[in-house]
């Protein structure tokens, strides 16, 4: 049975073969130092010296105060960590694009239906992904999927992240978005990529069997580009626009 | 080049949540045409952003119990 008393003090450095210390201004080594303190303190105070030892059982005083004290310190810590945290969510400008992003098990639904002229029409369309027979040469294992959500670049977008069946959860890490999809409510994100190209992402939120098969891609085109892209890749599937 | 615009930010719903912001619209879009009619170009802004906002099977959900006259909203 190993009882840990404290932490070590030293690494082992591989690049110079070497033991370093863990701790600035610390000795690699800190057992003297805690051997000499303990002895100090014991020869400081010897039974000859000292036959009656103190009694100090408690004192209400000082323990109330230093109860309220330390709980006031993480109140004045949490006021402006709360205004941080709530005011990351808002959005501050007008987005241009709201994209529905609607997972299902195991594929995605994306909707692109701003330009809408009624309830039943929509640019809509599933992403699946490519199983890894098909995969062409090149391509990610379990990242592609069949139609990527096209984007324009350096465009705010909304971003709507709902489930239609049981909790998902939409994440492209290289655009720092990781949101949750919760059954009956629609969580928003903005973002707006910066730089034309593709990105990947995973689902990340257990959603059964095939949770480790739905990837998001998403491709961030130029802005002038983007219409014609959508209507091309659409047109096929929906045969409307 | 095609005219980006979406249903904009909404004050009453700052937050990351926007369901109330969805069903709101739709609210908005129905008391609307029933004040004004069906086809008033002031209730065209409504119809826009709920269609933007909330998913197509929520709005066709929706549109089923509207028909059915068992939609729980205050229309």
């Amino acid at each position: 049975m190993a009882i840990r008393i404290s932490r070590r003090s030293n690494t082992y450095d591989a690049r110079n073969n070497r033991l370093t210390s863990r701790y600035l201004f610390l000795p690699h080594s800190d057992f003297g130092f805690r051997i000499t303190d303990l002895g100090s303190r014991f020869m400081a105070f010897p039974l000859s010296k000292n036959p009656i030892p103190q009694r100090i059982v408690h004192g209400t005083t000082i323990e109330i105060l230093r109860t309220i004290f330390p709980s006031i310190i993480p109140m004045f810590i949490a006021i402006p960590s709360f205004a941080l945290l709530y005011s990351m969510d808002e959005v501050v400008v007008d987005p241009a694009i709201t994209i529905k992003a609607i997972g299902h098990q195991w594929y995605r639904t994306y909707e692109y239906s701003d330009y809408n002229s009624s309830d039943e029409q929509s640019l809509t369309f599933d992403s699946y992904t490519i199983p890894e027979d098909d995969l062409e040469f090149g391509q990610s294992r379990l990242l592609e999927v069949d139609n990527r959500v096209v984007v324009p670049a350096k465009t705010h977008l909304r971003i709507i992240v709902t489930p239609a069946d049981v909790p998902h959860s939409w994440a492209v890490p290289s655009s720092g978005v990781k949101c949750d999809a919760v059954p009956g409510r629609l969580n928003q994100i903005s973002i707006s990529v910066q730089r034309e190209g593709v990105y990947y992402g995973q689902c990340s939120e257990i959603c059964g069997t095939n949770h480790a098969f739905t990837p998001i891609v998403v491709e961030a085109v130029p802005r002038k580009d983007y219409g014609s892209r959508v209507s091309n890749q659409l047109i096929p599937q929906t045969g409307e626009a | 080049m095609i005219k980006l615009e979406t249903a904009p930010i909404d004050a009453r719903f700052p937050l990351m949540n926007q369901t109330q912001h969805c069903y709101t619209h739709y609210l908005e879009y129905h008391k609307c045409i029933q004040k004004k009619g069906k086809h008033a170009p002031k209730c065209e802004k409504f119809a826009d952003y709920y269609r933007s906002m909330c998913p197509l099977e929520w709005i066709q959900r929706w549109n089923k119990q509207r028909e059915q006259g068992i939609f729980p909203g205050p229309i």
